[in-house]
């Protein structure tokens, strides 16, 4: 029972829990993100080759973050001096500055609370996990990686679009949509409207599933 | 990184952050003013308040006669 509450991970639509952690850019809480969103992601461990091209990935799109008013902080179990000591690495190697705050999670609380330990991938690291928080603090969107399976930065991306899209837009956006490419009207709830909607001019394969173009901003 | 270190002396975070603050400011005004996002506006004043830099009230931050002599 321990073990489950142990482990026991948010679901989409909750509260993202909150906390308080060391960083390598200081002690900060879950809260003083509230008015941005936040893209919050784990990684298995420092100096490690799949982590460092993530990381470089991530710091190479933190202005399409940024624009998107969106903010990043990493996870994982290593101290906040191995944080340091590996963002001032991977600068020194490649010339990629890392912006953001990294989470040093020693004692895994953090981890524990957001599900990213998988005993079945590891019993020590943390996965790869993203959890992608709005601008209330609402878990809006979570993805779970293997240890052996980098993210796709692109993808988180468009998933804070998509999310955007759909909350200031009241839409839904279909597969493989991207910013720009039209969007699903929600269906109709009851027949009446299910009839009418064939003739609102929107781009119908049928009633319930009609796209249209939004504004350009 | 903290914003004042165990010598007593405070980070470029948190001169920008006084600096901004010598008049009454919010989280957000401190944030726009200082270029800084708000999460570590945020941090920076919890710090702050800690060590009498900073005071607040009704939601508003100013800096303290302490605090200037740190800037």
């Amino acid at each position: 029972m321990e073990s489950e509450e142990e482990f026991k991970m948010p679901l989409l639509g909750d509260e993202a829990p909150d906390f308080e952690a060391q960083t390598s850019q200081g002690k900060l809480r879950l809260s003083d993100f509230k008015g941005s969103w936040l893209v919050m992601f784990s990684h298995p461990g420092d100096f490690t080759p799949v982590c460092t091209t993530e990381f470089m990935a991530f710091a190479e799109l933190a202005g399409e973050f940024k624009k998107r008013n969106c903010e990043l902080l990493g996870l994982s179990v290593d101290s906040a001096p191995s944080h340091i000591a590996w963002v001032r690495n991977i600068e020194e190697k490649t010339g990629v500055k890392i912006p953001f705050p990294i989470i040093a999670d020693g004692n895994k609380e953090v981890a524990k609370k957001y599900g990213m330990i998988h005993p079945g991938q590891s019993a020590t690291e943390t996965i790869r996990a993203t959890f992608i928080i709005d601008a209330d603090g609402i878990l809006r969107l979570i993805l779970y990686y293997p240890l052996t399976t980098g993210r796709n930065m692109q993808e988180i991306l468009r998933c804070i679009d998509a999310l955007q899209t759909a909350d200031k837009h009241h839409v839904a956006t279909p597969a493989n949509w991207k910013k720009g490419e039209k969007v699903i009207v929600p269906f109709p709830l009851d027949q009446e409207s299910a009839e009418a909607r064939l003739k609102e001019g929107y781009e119908c394969i049928d009633w319930y599933l009609c796209k249209k173009e939004l504004k350009k901003e | 990184m903290p914003c004042i270190l165990p010598d007593g002396s405070i980070t470029e975070t948190a001169k920008k952050v006084l600096a901004v603050a010598m008049t009454e400011k919010s989280v957000e005004e401190i944030a726009k003013g200082s270029s800084l996002p708000l999460f570590r506006v945020r941090s920076s004043i919890r710090e702050l308040i800690d060590a009498e830099f900073i005071a607040e009230k009704n939601g508003k931050y100013l800096t303290t006669e302490k605090g200037k002599e740190k800037i």
